[in-house]
This record gives structure tokens, C-alpha cells and sequence, in this order.
């Protein structure tokens, strides 16, 4: 595995794994979160995977006190101690620590009231309503990155065919679980924001959930396909979760 | 407690909530990390117990038990009934008595710490406020006209000074000795900050390098808990650079194409996709925390290992000045 190491400052250290957006990179990223994970390094203070990085957040005097411990008398530097223990866990991982990938299915009630620029999405290029929702369907979208706001999935795959500008002015208020499309990039708003996509439906499912452990529906590496519903059925599917 | 007059933005806050950035869930936590340690210390809590931040304006709050505070970071020259108190000690207070705020001289940001904390659920392993999904502290916002909140059992520790300093006449008592906030939050107006190069340091032009480093900044009023605006010399990248997002921290100093620079806070989001130019070295988060809108600042580069040894140094500041305060806690109020 190829990888580089800088700092992020004097108490982080961001482990690259690779200049582009790809499956293959994401399948390293996931990796070495899941590893991160099950085997916390000494002084780390917590993990924040990304498109082609994963970054830890560590304690420098826990990392220096484990040093000590361990009879590490070189390096003196908390930050070359960290680096030595990413590294040599990068070294174990074996294919025991390689994660599978889960794969979700999104119900989503698109257009009407729930997905009110679905008819915009279609105009822009030039497809029906009906076929917005079959190319957003038949896609099968990967999660790069939960981020920008509590369970917000960075998603990729969507098909160029169902691209659309963001809206000129953002709305003040987007309901929570509301579907969008923002350029050529999908997404669902995990918690009631302002925002600028165009949204084409709702699902009822919640993607950020405190009474959940851990809180959020998604993760970084799952597979996510979404399934047209009716209105009733995201009633029902709604009201079920009150 | 009871909250009279909320003063402009005053919110729950402790250390921070960790370990969910992964979920998009951002750290929050106190602004000046040194203010909100030392004011624990001062009154014995030791479990990270949340404390009030306030900015600028502090609020109007009356004491409905006896109980044992103190004022640290930014000062807005606290008053109890009406007289001046002293910060960086433990005070003592009566039942009844309100504690007031007036001009803030020093620093934005004040912190009020009192024995055993004040007590909200834990949410995520946090008491912090992260207002903007209404998550944490009191109720997921800042603090209202007649909000009442709840306060954590004393520490033995606090115990012992609560009992010294309760015997006094007077409806509040603040302790004889203090702890030396000068090398804490020190606001320093027209600071040197202390950064290192940031991993896209070498992408700017050599001339935005050396702006960046000799010349003034200016924090503007746009800037907030999220973080700060500097305006001054625009900076440049040699060529234009594809940036894919990833974790930022706090301190980060990033650059968007219009060439200001924006610095990372407490309520930064948990990733950034903007080419970071430094990152502020940790022994000076506290100095950044207490700038005030129109400060002007320097940035001055230090090496990765400057930085560290430096955080270093004040942890084991920290750790005497606790060595010091325990043992003042222990003896009371006697000097």
C-alpha cells in the first residue's frame, strides 16, 4: 500500500492514500478506518476518513507517556512516535481487516410536495419526470465520505444524464431526509439546513439518529441504491419511526 | 442558577465532542481550551465538567444556592451585587447573590466555572452546544432570560475551600491567591501568532508566502465560533490547485480563491477543501480564541518541532499549576 504521512498541525497526522477520487482508494480508506477503528492507537484521540485520506487526531503527551512506557527513548517527538504506529499498523493489515462493503436501499417519494424541482431536474435535461427517477434509481452509488453536516453521505455515481445547477438562492429551510442534486453530485440532507440543491424527493428513513449507535444510517464505503415510493408508503414508512 | 439576562452569545461548553467527527458530527467544545482548564481546576473538578462560554457581553445570573465559581479567560469585569470581583480565583457565593458583567477590557471570551459543573445530558459523550443542529448543552441553543441550570455535586476538593471561604461575613468571599494568567489567556492585541507551514504552503506564490509572514492581518467582525476572517495582503497559489476535501483541525488557516484567510474553530466543519497555507502551533489556540473583531495579528512560522515542544511546555505548566492549586485547595483559604 502506497501512502504518505503529513501533519495536520502539532496533534494530527493525515495518512494519504492517493491524489484521485476512486473506488480503489476508498476501499484503502475504509481499511485503515476499520483497523483505526477495532485497534485505536495509543493517544489517539479520534479518526476522520475522507475521499483519499484518512487523518487521526492524537494526544501529543499520552502519545510521548506511551513512548516512555514502552521504552521508547527515540524519537522524543510525539508526532514521529504516531507516525511509527500508523505505520506498522498499516503493515498488519492483512485480509482479515478488509471490510465488506454494506449496501443500503434509500426509499425515496419523488416529486411533488417532497421533491419539489424534480420537474426543473427533468426540463434542464430534457427527460421526463419519470425518467429523472429511473436514472436515479438504477444506480448503484458509493459513500466517499460522511461530512459537511451530522450523516451527510458524500456520494458518487450518479449519472451526468440527471445534472443540474444548484439553485441561485438557497432555501432557508430543507427538510430532513430531503433528496437532492447539485451539479453533477447527489445527496440527502441528514438534518433540517439551508441549502442550494434542487431537490427531486424525500425519504423517510433518518440518517441521523441519536437514539442510534453509532448515529448515523450510513458510512463511509457503503453501497447505496434508492427505490421509488408512493406517498402513502412514506407515511406509513414515516410514521412508523415516531 | 438562574439566568437573568442571557448577554450576547452564552453557551454550555466543555472540552469538546470527540470521536464523532467520522459521522459529520463537528467538535465544538470552548473556544480558549487554557481559560476553560484552568477555571476547572480552581474550583476541584477534574472530569471535564462543562462550563458557560460567553462573548463579549456576559450575562446577568442569580445564584440560588450557595456555591463556588470562578471567572477566567476575557475579562468583562465581573461584579457580584454590584462589586468588582476578582477572576482566576475561587469565589464563594451566597445564595440569592447575582453576579453581574460590565465592559469587556480583555479578551471576547469569558468563562464561568463552578464547582461540580453544570449539569445537561450528555449527548455523544459531550455537554457541549452545537448550535447549529440544536445538539448538546441546553437545549441545543445558547442561553435565554430565565433559563435555570442545574449544577453537578462539589469535588472534596472544592468541599475544603467552599467551607474556608463560607465562614466569611460578606454574601461572597474570593480566595487570597490565584492563578497567574499570563502565559493562559493573555489577550494580546497585537499578538504574534505562531504557525507552521501548512501542507499547501509550497503551492503559493514565494511573494504570498513572505506577505503571510511579514506582514499585519485583521480579524474582521465576520467571524464567529466557526471561524475567524482575517483581512490583509491576499495571498495566491502559484497554479491553480485541484483540492480534495479531507479533515481540517483546529487553527487551520485555509485560503479560498478570493485570497483572505480563514482560520478554523471550534465549530469548524469536520472536513475543508480549501488549500491551507499553516496551521496555528496549539500553545497559541487560547491567544487566537481571544482576539477581538479589528485585533491585528502577525503570523510567524515556527518549525513541526518548535510547535510540539512548545505544547509540551504548557502541558507541564498546566500539570504544576494543578499541583499548585490542589494543594492551595487542600490548605483552603489559609495562606
Amino acid at each position: 500500500m502506497k501512502y504518505e504521512l503529513h501533519p495536520l498541525g502539532d496533534s494530527a497526522v493525515i495518512v494519504h492514500l492517493g491524489d484521485k477520487i476512486s473506488e480503489e482508494t476508498n476501499v484503502l480508506v475504509r481499511n485503515i478506518s476499520l483497523l483505526l477503528e477495532e485497534q485505536p492507537l495509543p493517544g489517539m484521540i479520534e479518526f476522520v476518513p475522507a475521499f483519499t485520506s484518512v487523518t487521526v487526531f492524537y494526544n501529543p503527551l499520552k502519545v510521548l507517556q506511551n513512548g516512555k512506557r514502552n521504552g521508547k527513548r527515540k524519537p522524543d517527538s510525539p508526532y514521529e512516535l504516531i507516525c511509527g504506529e500508523i505505520e506498522s499498523a498499516i503493515h498488519k493489515i492483512g485480509p482479515e481487516n478488509k471490510s465488506e462493503a454494506r449496501n443500503v436501499e434509500i426509499p425515496v417519494c419523488y416529486g411533488g410536495e417532497l421533491g419539489p424541482d424534480i420537474e426543473l431536474v427533468a426540463q434542464h435535461n430534457n427527460l421526463t419526470t419519470d425518467e429523472v427517477i429511473e436514472i436515479h434509481t438504477e444506480a448503484e452509488y458509493l459513500v466517499y465520505m460522511i461530512g459537511f453536516a451530522p450523516g451527510f453521505p458524500y456520494l458518487g455515481g450518479m449519472s451526468e444524464k440527471i445534472a443540474a445547477p444548484r439553485k441561485e438562492s438557497p432555501r432557508l429551510k430543507i427538510p430532513a431526509g430531503s433528496v437532492g442534486i447539485a451539479g453533477s453530485q447527489t445527496g440527502i440532507y441528514p438534518i433540517e439546513t439551508p441549502g442550494g440543491w434542487q431537490l427531486i424527493g424525500q425519504t423517510p428513513l433518518k440518517l441521523f439518529d441519536l437514539d442510534q449507535d453509532p448515529p448515523t444510517l450510513l458510512r463511509a464505503g457503503d453501497k447505496i441504491r434508492f427505490h421509488p415510493i408512493s406517498t402513502t408508503e412514506f407515511e406509513k414508512l414515516k410514521g412508523g419511526q415516531e | 442558577m438562574k439566568i437573568v439576562k442571557p448577554g450576547l452569545q452564552t453557551t454550555i461548553q466543555d472540552a469538546g465532542r470527540y470521536g464523532y467527527q467520522r459521522f459529520g458530527v463537528i467538535v465544538s467544545g470552548v473556544m480558549d481550551q487554557l481559560a476553560y482548564r484552568i477555571g476547572n481546576l480552581l474550583v476541584g473538578n477534574s472530569n471535564g465538567e462543562a462550563c458557560l462560554e460567553m462573548t463579549m457581553k456576559g450575562p446577568e445570573i442569580e445564584f440560588e444556592k450557595d456555591v463556588l465559581i470562578t471567572i477566567t479567560g476575557g475579562d468583562f469585569s465581573p461584579k457580584i451585587n454590584d462589586e468588582p470581583v476578582k477572576m482566576w480565583r475561587p469565589i464563594y457565593i451566597r445564595a440569592g447573590s447575582v453576579l453581574k458583567f460590565g465592559a469587556c477590557t480583555v479578551g471576547f471570551r469569558s468563562y464561568l466555572a463552578v464547582a461540580g459543573g453544570i449539569v445537561v445530558p450528555e449527548i455523544m459523550e459531550s455537554r457541549s452546544t452545537y448550535l447549529r443542529a440544536e445538539i448538546g448543552g441546553f437545549e441545543g441553543r445558547a442561553l435565554d432570560s430565565g433559563d435555570s441550570l442545574t449544577m453537578g455535586e462539589r469535588s472534596e476538593r472544592a468541599d475544603h475551600i467552599f467551607q474556608q471561604l463560607s465562614d466569611s461575613e460578606p454574601p461572597y468571599m474570593e480566595s487570597d491567591w490565584f492563578s497567574a494568567a499570563e502565559w493562559g489567556t493573555e489577550a494580546d492585541q497585537n499578538g504574534v501568532i505562531r504557525v507552521i507551514q501548512g501542507r499547501e504552503w509550497n503551492r503559493f506564490t514565494r511573494e504570498s508566502q513572505e506577505k503571510f509572514t511579514n506582514t499585519e492581518y485583521e480579524l474582521t467582525p465576520q467571524s464567529d465560533r466557526m471561524g475567524f476572517r482575517f483581512k490583509g495582503e491576499r495571498l495566491e497559489l502559484s497554479e491553480q490547485v485541484e483540492m480534495i476535501s479531507e479533515a481540517v483541525s483546529f487553527g487551520t488557516i485555509q485560503v479560498p480563491s478570493e485570497g483572505n484567510l480563514i482560520t478554523l474553530l471550534a465549530d469548524r466543519q469536520t472536513t475543508g477543501g480549501y488549500p491551507k497555507i499553516a496551521q496555528i502551533a496549539s500553545v497559541d489556540f487560547s491567544k487566537v480564541a481571544q482576539l477581538k473583531p479589528g485585533a491585528k495579528v502577525r503570523f510567524k512560522l515556527v518549525t513541526h518541532k518548535e510547535a510540539e515542544s512548545l505544547y509540551l511546555e504548557q502541558e507541564r505548566h498546566l500539570q504544576q499549576l494543578e499541583q499548585g492549586i490542589s494543594l492551595k485547595l487542600r490548605e483552603g483559604g489559609e495562606s
